[in-house]
């Protein structure tokens, strides 16, 4: 009877691989990455099949999403960073079919570990870092001074903006992480009154353990929210960090 | 009923409530002691799985297996993305948006050919209400002077006929008056031959008959 609530996050080797000492044995969490990746592709490859002037349902739901991200990255990032498409719509539907293939009970949530969203934010920073010093050269310190700072601030604006730079990975993996770790516990935990208070209580604990049941229905909803809306606020920054490099303010 | 009874009635109801309670709770309680016992069990199970405890997400051990497999998957999918999905989506879109931008071409310039028509359809039609009304006119006023020209001529031939039927008339009157004068001469040269017997010669007879007809007159 599983009622740990961080029992979930286990990572278990699935082919126990291993090179040069390191540990690199193909888990449920590699599992569900390639099933993201199957997914994904298999949605636009299969919804596209057709190339019908007038889209299907799957099509359309293919082309509603390239769109989508295609107007997020133009609005926010501006018409230059149209290069960068493919970038930014893999990032965006890995992590979204990384949180929603979360959301199937008994499955495993790879956006759920800071190694993962952590390595996807830094990515995602020197990227940008990297564009913003291809595109500038070592005028790309000027970022860290606002234009308009009087002099006497500048040490002190110099400070705040390096730091406040240098968190953006921090933030941006660890936001990911901790709301589906939470998201997930949650869900975990309001299950588990159930067991305990059917355990508890008998028979009449168990009709009692319908209430974190219905609970746990409204949670799902919510999850099923935060599983896109995440995946959309990573996004969102990624563009914001990109147009930061391609204008320096 | 009075009140008394019915407090009575309810204090009993609760006694039997309760027993029945008390009762049924018996087994319960036992079912519940076992249950706890299992859900204790399963989470020791549960715990002795985490080798080091605490959040599996901060088991080190775990990195690099969950980075390598995130390289390959997301580069997979960039790969997938960036080489055959998005161009294919990306082509049907541009098709669909061509089409459009094309059919909308081809509306305008059906459009502008149609109001052409249409002008063109209303000169005519204008050109030829102006046509008709001018063949009609021309066909009244030829009609009018043919009208004109042909009672004209009546006028005429009836004036000469007019003409002719009185000289006829004038004629004719001539002769018949002479003839009256040859007649009357003869009358008197007979009326004298019965009533005097005397032979009048036709030329006095006749000078009588003036002189008559130029008293009468």
């Amino acid at each position: 009877m599983a009622t740990d609530p961080l029992h979930q996050f286990q990572i278990k080797p699935i082919v126990p691989i291993e090179v040069g000492g390191l540990d690199l044995s193909f888990t449920n969490s590699a599992a569900f990455m390639v099933l993201a990746v199957v997914l994904v592709t298999g949605l636009l490859m299969f919804g596209m099949r057709g190339r019908a002037m007038v889209p299907g349902r799957l099509q359309s739901v293919a082309e509603l999403l390239y769109e989508f991200v295609a107007t997020m990255l133009r609005e926010n990032a501006g018409p230059e960073a149209r290069k960068f498409f493919p970038f930014v719509f893999s990032l965006f539907t890995f992590i979204l079919a990384g949180n929603l293939l979360g959301m199937i009970p008994g499955s495993f949530t790879f956006t759920s570990h800071i190694a993962v969203t952590f390595a996807m934010a830094v990515t995602v920073f020197l990227f940008v870092t990297i564009l913003a010093f291809v595109r500038h050269g070592l005028h790309f310190f000027s970022f860290f001074l606002p234009a308009g700072t009087p002099l006497w601030l500048a040490p002190l604006m110099v400070m705040i903006e390096i730091i406040s730079y240098l968190s953006r990975p921090l933030s941006l993996g660890v936001r990911l992480f901790a709301n589906m770790l939470a998201g997930h516990t949650i869900l975990k935990v309001f299950a588990g009154f159930t067991v305990a208070l059917g355990g508890a209580l008998g028979a009449g604990g168990y009709v009692f353990g319908l209430l974190p049941v219905a609970a746990n229905v409204a949670v799902v909803a919510l999850e099923i929210l935060v599983a896109c809306v995440q995946a959309y606020v990573f996004t969102l920054l990624t563009c914001i960090y990109i147009r930061d490099a391609i204008e320096l303010h | 009923m009075s009140m008394g009874e019915l407090k009575g009635l309810f204090g009993r109801l609760a006694a039997v409530v309760l027993l029945a309670f008390a009762l049924a709770g018996q087994p319960a309680v036992a079912f519940a002691a076992n249950e706890a016992e299992k859900v204790a069990e399963g989470v020791a199970a549960e715990t002795a799985e985490h080798v080091e405890g605490g959040l599996p997400q901060l088991n080190v051990g775990t990195y690099p297996t969950q980075l390598f497999w995130l390289a390959i998957t997301f580069g997979l999918l960039l790969f997938l993305m960036s080489k055959v999905a998005l161009p294919r989506v990306a082509e049907v879109l541009e098709a669909r948006q061509e089409k459009i931008a094309n059919d909308l071409d081809r509306a305008h310039s059906l459009k502008a050919e149609a109001d052409g028509v249409i002008q063109a359809y209303e000169k005519a039609l204008a050109d030829a209400r102006a046509s008709a009304q001018k063949v009609l006119a021309d066909a009244v006023a030829t009609t009018d002077a043919e009208t004109a020209r042909r009672q004209a001529e009546l006028a005429a031939d009836l004036a000469v006929r007019a003409r002719e039927a009185e000289a006829r008339i004038g004629a004719a009157k001539e002769t018949a008056l002479s003839n009256v004068r040859t007649v009357s001469a003869e009358a008197a040269q007979a009326a004298v031959a019965r009533l005097v017997g005397l032979d009048l010669d036709q030329a006095r007879a006749e000078a009588a008959v003036d002189l008559a007809l130029k008293e009468r007159a």
